[in-house]
C-alpha cells in the first residue's frame, strides 16, 4: 500500500525542486566548510605576508589582489585578534553605529568575514543588513525582457515599471544581435515612465561597454568576478582586467557594480573544495579592492545551487551582509527563479525585503516569467499585487507602489508611441499602430505580433555602424513631438558629465537629484532611527485599489 | 558522491513522460523506459585537429566527457542522438560536419569558439555533455556567440537538428532566423544543482593545455 498522505506531499511544489546533500570535497557546502582556511593575517613593512593561512609566495591571483588593495591594513591585526563571535555581536548591536562598525569590517580578511557570518542566525543577519546597507532609503530594480525581444513591448513594460517604482531597469536579449534595440527601447520607455530611472543592457562585456559609451544605457552590473583563480581564467579575465573595465565605465560617467554570488565556482567545477560563502567573501573583497562602488550578489544565476544544500538561503543572506560590511552598495539578488514553492519563494525574499537593501531585487521581473530572459525571477509581474500587499501588511517599504489600470494603460501607450517616432526618425524598421496598441494592453509577448526579425537584426547592426548615440535619440524624440521625454534623456546625458551618480548606492529622483550613501547615509541606530516611511509614502503603500472603503457603504 | 538517486530518477521520469519525440525522416526511437539507450555511438580519437581549409565544413566540438565518460544529456537524451541530429542538420544544408573533442576546457563558449577557429567556414558548434550548446563564429569575441542554448533541459532532438541547420546556413553566408528561443524559468530550481554535479564530473576530465583532437564518429 502507498500512503495517501505521502502521495499528496510528493505532488507539492516544493518536491519539484532539486535538493542535494552536502559534498564538501567539491565545494557543495554553503558555509563553514571543513576545508575553509583559518582566518589570519601577517603584515611586514606594510605588506601582507600571510593571508588566511597562506604565505605570500603561495598567493594566487585573487589573494595577491586582495592583499594589495582589498584590506584596510592599519587596523587589520587588531580586528583579526577580536573573536569572530564578538564582531558578530557588534554587527547586531544598535549601539554600534554603521560608521563605527565599518572601521572594523573593512579591516577583516575574507575568511574572517565568512567566519563572523557563520556565528549569526538569519534574524541577526537581517538586523546587520538593516544597519549596514549604505543608502538609508531602500530601493528596487527590475528586469524588462521578452522572448521575442520585441522593442515596443520593452518600451511599454519599462514605462510601467518606472511608474510602479523601480529605480533601475535591466534588460538582456534572447538573440545577442538585438542588443542595440533592447537598450534603446528600455532607455526611451523608462524615461517616459519616470524621469531619472537608470537603465542597463546586460550582454557580452565589450558590447555592453559600447552601448554605455554611446549613451544608450546608464549603468552596468554584469561584470562578473569569481572566488577561484581557475574560474576567473576560464572567463578570460583577472581581477586586474575587471578593475580596468570598471574604470572604463567610470571614466565615461557610467554607474557600475560588479556581480558575483555563492555557487558560481562549484557550478563551473572549480570550487577548490571551499564553502560557497568563503569563496563569495573573496569576490566581495575583490570588488572592494577594485575600487568599485557596489556589488550585485545573493547567488544570482546560481541560486539553484545554494538553494539545494542545507543552510544555503542563509548563506545567500550572509553574502549580502558581507557586501554592506565592506561599505558597498548591494543589489541583493532575488532575481532568479529558485523554487516551485510560493512558500519558499516568499521566505527567501523576506530576508532582504524586511531589512531593506539598496536594491532588494537585482531584477524583479517586470514581465511575466515566461518572458524573462534572465531565465526567470523570484517574483514577476504576476506577483505585483502580492508584493504590494506584503508591503502593506508589514509596513515595509519594498520600493514599489500600487497603480491603477488607467494610469498603466496610458503610460504604456505613450512609451510605445515615443518609441514609434524614435524608430521612424532614426530610419529603423517601422513600428506599426497595431504594435503600439498591442503593447499598450499586453501582458506578455504572447499578446504581441511578430516582427520581421531578420530585418530588425540588420537594422540593429546598422544602427551601431551608423554610430547612433543617445544624442540622436534625443533629437528623434524632440522632432517627433516628445519634447519632455527628450528633455529627460538630455538630463540623463548631463549626469555623465557631473558624475554625481557614481557615488556609492546612487539612484536618481524625478528631479534629477542624486540620492546616495553620501547625502542619504544610513544612520540606523535602533527603533525610531534610520529609514522611516513618510506619511505620504505610507499613504501610497496603504491605498491598494481593491481595499474597501467604509464610506462606500450606506 | 551523495547525489540523491531517487530525485534524479523522478526528474528523469517526469521529463521522459513529457518528452515529445519528432516523427520525421530520421525519427528518434520512441523511448518508453527511463533507462535510455546509450550505445550505438563509437567515438575514436585521432590526430590533433587541424585548421580546416574547406569553406563547406562546420566543426562540431564536444566537451571532454561527451560520449566517453557521460553518455546522455541532463534530460538523458543519448549523446548518439545529439550528434546524429546536429550532423544531419548540417548535411541537409549540403555542408559537411567535422567532429573534434576539446579537452583543455569544459567551458561551452571556449569549446565552441575553438571549433569556429578550426572550422574552414569559420562556424563552429560547441556541445557540453549535459547538452548546453553554442553556435560560434571565429571572428567574434569568445564570450559572444551567434546563438546560445543555455537551458540544456529544453534541448530536444528537433532543436539539435535546427542548430545544425542554422550553423550550416551561417557557414554559407546566409542570415537565418535564429532557432526560436526557449525559456523555462523553472528549469533552474529543478536542474541547476544537478547541472553543477554533471559539470563537476565533466570538468574532472579537463586536461590543461591539451590540444583538440579529431573524432571519428560511427553510429550503429
Amino acid at each position: 500500500m502507498k500512503s495517501k498522505r505521502f502521495q499528496v506531499l510528493a505532488e507539492r511544489d516544493v518536491n519539484k525542486d532539486g535538493f542535494i546533500k552536502e559534498w564538501p570535497e567539491v565545494g557543495l557546502i554553503a558555509m563553514d566548510g571543513p576545508n575553509d582556511p583559518t582566518p589570519s593575517i601577517k603584515i611586514q613593512n606594510g605588506k601582507v605576508v600571510e593571508l588566511d593561512g597562506k604565505k605570500r609566495e603561495d598567493f594566487d591571483l585573487i589573494d595577491s589582489f586582495i592583499a594589495e588593495y582589498g584590506i584596510e591594513l592599519s587596523r587589520a591585526e587588531e580586528v583579526m585578534a577580536i573573536p569572530s563571535v564578538d564582531l558578530a555581536k557588534m554587527l547586531v548591536d544598535v549601539n554600534v553605529p554603521r560608521s563605527e562598525m565599518v572601521k572594523y569590517t573593512i579591516a577583516m580578511t575574507p575568511a574572517k568575514a565568512a567566519q563572523v557570518l557563520g556565528k549569526m542566525n538569519v534574524l541577526e543577519m537581517m538586523m546587520a543588513l538593516t544597519k549596514m546597507r549604505p543608502r538609508k532609503t531602500p530601493s528596487n530594480q527590475c528586469h524588462v525582457t521578452n522572448v521575442k525581444d520585441h522593442p515596443v513591448q520593452i518600451a511599454a513594460d519599462s514605462a510601467e515599471a518606472s511608474l510602479r517604482g523601480f529605480d533601475e531597469h535591466e534588460t538582456t536579449v534572447g538573440v545577442v544581435r538585438y542588443a542595440p534595440f533592447n537598450a534603446l527601447s528600455l532607455l526611451v520607455g523608462s524615461q517616459v515612465g519616470r524621469p531619472g530611472v537608470l537603465t542597463q543592457c546586460a550582454v557580452e562585456e565589450a558590447t555592453e561597454l559600447q552601448l554605455g559609451m554611446r549613451g544608450l544605457t546608464a549603468y552596468a552590473e554584469t561584470v562578473s568576478v569569481y572566488g577561484t583563480e581557475q574560474v576567473f581564467v576560464d572567463g578570460d579575465d583577472t581581477p586586474w582586467s575587471k578593475a580596468f573595465l570598471a574604470s572604463a565605465y567610470a571614466s565615461r560617467g557610467l554607474k557600475m557594480r560588479f556581480t558575483s554570488g555563492t555557487g558560481s565556482e562549484v557550478q563551473m567545477g572549480y570550487a577548490e573544495g571551499k564553502s560557497m560563502l568563503y569563496l563569495e567573501a573573496r569576490c566581495v573583497f575583490i570588488t572592494k579592492a577594485a575600487g568599485v562602488q557596489g556589488l550585485q550578489n545573493g547567488s544570482i544565476s546560481c541560486i539553484g545551487v545554494p538553494g539545494a544544500v542545507p543552510s544555503g538561503i542563509r548563506a545567500v543572506l550572509a553574502e549580502n551582509v558581507i557586501t554592506t560590511m565592506l561599505d558597498m552598495e548591494v543589489a541583493s539578488g532575488n532575481d532568479q527563479t529558485f523554487s516551485h514553492s510560493p512558500i519558499r519563494r516568499t521566505a527567501r525574499t523576506l530576508m532582504q525585503m524586511i531589512p531593506g537593501t539598496d536594491f532588494i531585487f537585482s531584477g524583479y521581473s517586470a514581465v511575466p516569467n515566461y518572458d524573462n530572459m534572465f531565465a526567470g525571477s523570484n517574483f514577476d509581474a504576476e506577483d505585483y499585487d502580492d508584493y504590494n500587499v506584503l508591503q502593506r501588511d508589514l509596513k515595509v517599504d519594498g520600493g514599489l507602489r500600487p497603480v491603477t489600470e488607467d494610469e498603466v494603460v496610458k503610460i504604456r501607450n505613450r512609451a510605445a508611441k515615443a518609441l514609434q517616432v524614435v524608430f521612424k526618425n532614426l530610419d529603423l524598421p517601422e513600428i506599426t499602430d497595431a504594435e503600439v496598441e498591442a503593447a499598450t494592453y499586453a501582458h506578455g509577448s504572447k499578446d504581441m505580433p511578430d516582427r520581421n526579425v531578420v530585418e530588425d537584426l540588420k537594422a540593429a547592426q546598422e544602427m551601431m555602424e551608423r554610430k547612433i548615440t543617445g544624442v540622436d535619440v534625443i533629437k528623434a524624440l524632440h522632432n517627433g513631438g516628445f519634447e519632455d521625454v527628450a528633455g529627460n534623456l538630455l538630463n540623463m546625458m548631463k549626469m555623465r558629465v557631473s558624475g554625481d551618480h557614481l557615488h556609492t548606492s546612487a539612484i536618481i529622483d524625478e528631479n534629477f537629484h542624486v540620492i546616495s550613501a553620501v547625502n542619504d547615509c544610513n544612520d540606523y541606530n535602533g527603533p525610531g532611527t534610520g529609514y522611516q516611511i513618510s506619511p505620504e509614502r505610507w499613504d501610497q503603500i496603504k491605498n491598494i485599489p481593491n481595499a474597501i472603503d467604509a464610506t462606500d457603504f450606506e | 558522491m551523495t547525489i540523491n538517486e531517487n530525485l534524479v530518477r523522478s526528474v528523469i521520469e517526469e521529463v521522459l513522460k513529457n518528452y515529445q519525440f519528432e516523427n520525421n525522416g530520421n525519427a528518434v526511437a520512441q523511448t518508453s523506459t527511463p533507462v535510455p539507450e546509450t550505445g550505438g555511438l563509437t567515438l575514436t580519437e585521432g590526430a590533433i585537429a587541424e585548421e580546416g581549409r574547406k569553406s563547406d565544413e562546420v566543426v562540431i566540438a564536444v566537451a571532454p566527457a561527451f560520449g566517453k565518460f557521460q553518455k546522455t544529456t541532463i534530460i538523458k537524451m543519448p549523446h548518439r542522438e545529439v550528434l546524429r541530429q546536429v550532423i544531419a542538420g548540417i548535411e541537409e544544408e549540403g555542408l559537411k560536419a567535422r567532429v573534434i573533442r576539446v579537452t583543455h576546457t569544459s567551458d561551452v563558449a571556449m569549446i565552441a569558439h575553438r571549433a569556429a577557429k578550426l572550422s574552414g567556414s569559420g562556424i563552429g558548434i560547441g556541445i557540453q555533455s549535459k547538452g548546453t550548446t553554442v553556435i560560434h563564429q571565429k571572428d567574434l569575441m569568445q564570450l559572444s556567440n551567434l546563438e546560445l542554448f543555455p537551458q540544456a533541459p529544453l534541448l530536444d532532438a528537433k532543436v539539435f537538428r535546427a542548430i545544425g541547420k542554422n550553423a550550416a546556413k551561417y557557414a554559407k553566408g546566409e542570415s537565418p532566423a535564429p532557432v526560436p528561443t526557449m525559456n523555462d524559468q523553472m528549469a533552474r530550481p529543478k536542474y541547476q544543482a544537478i547541472a553543477a554535479l554533471l559539470h563537476i564530473k565533466e570538468t574532472e576530465h579537463v586536461v590543461p593545455h591539451a590540444k583538440p583532437v579529431t573524432l571519428d564518429v560511427k553510429f550503429s
